[in-house]
């Protein structure tokens, strides 16, 4: 906070002119002073009206659907539907009948994936950010390929995927049947028990140099000097990594693997475009199984009570995240 | 130690390890990558039949042929308008709040950046929905059509990269001296002077990183997409899936078209990225 500004919001307008020194500056104060405090608010206004518009209001409106019994039937005036009280809830979270088991099962297999997909784009985007930290010849243009899975179109890189995956005419198939014969017979990708590993390759692919894209710009703001110093105390590369690297990236991990579980757990473009509009059991990952509750069976009022719960459920893992996380951070030295 | 050694030199283990990780972590990178450039030359009866790592003979039918199978003429017209005009908007958006939040101090301050971070935590879907009925309904009282509608989707996926873009501009605002933007108020500069001759220039780079990476969200997005937009103006997202709904799966055809849809974003991030990095760096992480 500049010191200017603290006093414009604290002090007195005439002690903040004889405190700001040239006596010139008192003049025009008033109007000048009115325009900084408005100022901000209207730079800010665009961005608020906007995130206003398709976030918030839309977030609300989505709650109260999800006391609602909102079928095809109402959805022309949706304010009609009758109020369904927590019936939406009840349904969603009744694990016993089959819209709720079939809810766990899909929140089950995407709290899985999700682990095991951020840990491993985490895992290969810090080693690969680890091992390119000194020059080599040809790093840029390694940096520049690692970078292609993040920057192509999610749906044309899926859709490559899909080919791969393909039975009869797919490379992973050819590769590990008809090449290597470690498959007795062409396996189903895409279907079945193998769509979560299918899945899970393909989140990794292009997951992972997004960490490696945080982690390098991280590893720039370590001093030099540290490892030279550690070097020379003796410490081998594992003890560098281990003492110096990960603790210094601490507070970036701590955002980055944050994110990286947000956009995987919510992630709907992948398996969508892998699988259409109802993935394998294998592979549910429950947004695209609330889209399935909601626009295929054109039941909104639960597809919404489903989101909310989700919604919930990501704010109590983010907010314990944070507060393990930061507590940590605080005492560490 | 040796002079030529400097006390930094990995080991040789080290370097061994490096080599094989860094690449069988390029073969995975690449593998997709291949089968996209190389199936997109094969005639049809290369990749129906078993894959084959080499086609018969190379062929570019299919990049004439993608475009009369579906328009994709025209997703990839409507791909471009949605994507540009929501990075344009974004960025000028994203650049005004971040000045405010980098050089004011004002009352919900902080509530504005975590009420605009947290938006990025909310799952696609829980909007989705009433998205849609909010935009029906604002066509259906004010005559602006929302839904289906280009405009409809570059204002949505303006919101997108919004959050992102905001945070990580205040980072790179913050990093430009305060002393510049002073200097230029006292040559008599009101802010937006300020901010369009000094601290927009000095942040250049962390605009453009900003800029590639509200293109690329626009340009990649399928949910919103597939519900929002009809025959005439749908995106390339949805559109490309157009391929695979037909009796038979030109594949070789599907490969041409996405080699051909992500040509402009992977041209334009990789000529680009060091921006990206040096505005990750000087922004987002702290």
């Amino acid at each position: 906070m500049s010191p200017d500004t603290a006093m414009t919001a604290t002090a007195p307008a005439a002690e903040a002119a004889v405190r700001k020194g040239p006596p010139g500056a008192a003049r025009g104060r008033r109007p000048g002073r009115i325009r900084r405090i408005g100022l901000p608010y209207l730079l800010l206004l665009p961005a608020l009206l906007l995130e206003l518009l398709v976030h918030l209001v839309p977030m609300v409106i989505g709650i109260v659907m999800s006391f609602k019994e909102l079928t095809q039937f109402h959805i022309r005036d949706w304010g009609s539907a009758p109020w369904a009280g927590l019936d939406n809830y009840t349904v969603s979270v009744d694990f016993d009948a089959p819209v709720g088991k079939a809810l766990l099962h899909s929140f089950l297999v995407t709290i899985a994936f999700t682990l095991l997909s951020v840990g491993l784009c985490w895992l290969i985007g810090t080693a690969a950010a680890i091992c390119m930290q000194d020059g080599f010849r040809g790093r840029g243009l390694l940096r520049a390929l690692f970078l292609v899975p993040y920057a192509l179109p999610v749906y044309a890189a899926v859709i490559t995927w899909v080919f791969m995956f393909q039975h009869d005419n797919g490379l992973v198939n050819h590769v590990l049947h008809d090449q290597l014969g470690i498959t007795g017979k062409p396996s189903f990708w895409l279907i079945g028990d193998n769509s979560f590993a299918a899945l899970l390759t393909v989140s990794v692919w292009k997951g992972w140099p997004f960490a490696f894209l945080i982690v390098m710009a991280g590893l720039q703001n370590i001093p030099r000097e540290l490892y030279e110093a550690a070097a020379l105390d003796g410490a081998g590369m594992i003890q560098q990594v281990r003492r110096i690297t990960l603790p210094s990236l601490r507070p970036v991990n701590q955002v980055l693997v944050l994110v990286l579980f947000l956009w995987t757990f919510n992630d709907f473009n992948t398996p969508y475009v892998m699988f259409g509009k109802t993935a394998p059991e294998a592979a549910d990952l429950v947004s695209v199984h609330i889209y399935q509750a909601s626009f295929v069976t054109w039941n909104f009022g639960t597809g919404s009570a489903m989101s909310v719960l989700l919604l919930l459920f990501l704010l109590v893992v983010t907010g314990v995240y944070l507060a393990l996380t930061s507590r940590g951070r605080r005492t560490a030295p | 130690m040796s002079p030529t050694r400097s006390p930094m030199a990995p080991p040789r283990s080290f370097l061994w390890t490096r080599r094989i990780f860094l690449t069988l972590l390029t073969g995975f990178v690449l593998l997709p990558v291949y089968v996209m450039v190389s199936s997109s030359l094969k005639p049809l009866a290369d990749v129906t039949g078993a894959f084959r790592w080499l086609p018969t003979e190379l062929t570019i039918d299919p990049y004439i042929d993608i475009w009369s199978t579906v328009p994709l003429g025209r997703y990839f017209v409507n791909s471009l308008v949605v994507a540009g005009a929501a990075t344009v908007c974004s960025v000028v958006i994203a650049v005004f709040s971040a000045y405010a939040v980098s050089r004011y101090s004002f009352r919900g301050k902080r509530v504005f950046t975590v009420t605009v971070l947290s938006t990025q935590m909310f799952p696609g879907i829980l909007f989705l929905l009433p998205l849609f009925l909010i935009y029906v309904n604002i066509g259906n009282a004010t005559g602006i059509a929302l839904f289906g509608s280009r405009g409809g989707l570059i204002l949505t996926y303006l919101t997108f990269s919004l959050p992102f873009s905001i945070w990580m501009l205040i980072g790179y605002f913050d990093s430009v001296p305060r002393d510049l933007d002073e200097a230029a108020t006292v040559d008599g500069c009101g802010p937006l002077g300020a901010l369009f001759r000094v601290v927009v220039p000095a942040a250049v780079p962390g605009i453009v990183a900003v800029a590639v990476y509200a293109f690329m969200t626009a340009w990649g997005e399928v949910l919103f997409a597939s519900v929002m937009t009809n025959d005439t103006t749908r995106t390339l997202a949805v559109g490309l899936q157009g391929y695979s709904t037909l009796n038979d799966v030109y594949w070789n055809q599907i490969m041409a078209a996405s080699l051909v849809v992500s040509v402009p974003v992977v041209a334009g991030f990789l000529l680009l990225q060091r921006y990206l990095v040096a505005g990750l760096t000087a922004g987002a992480v702290k």
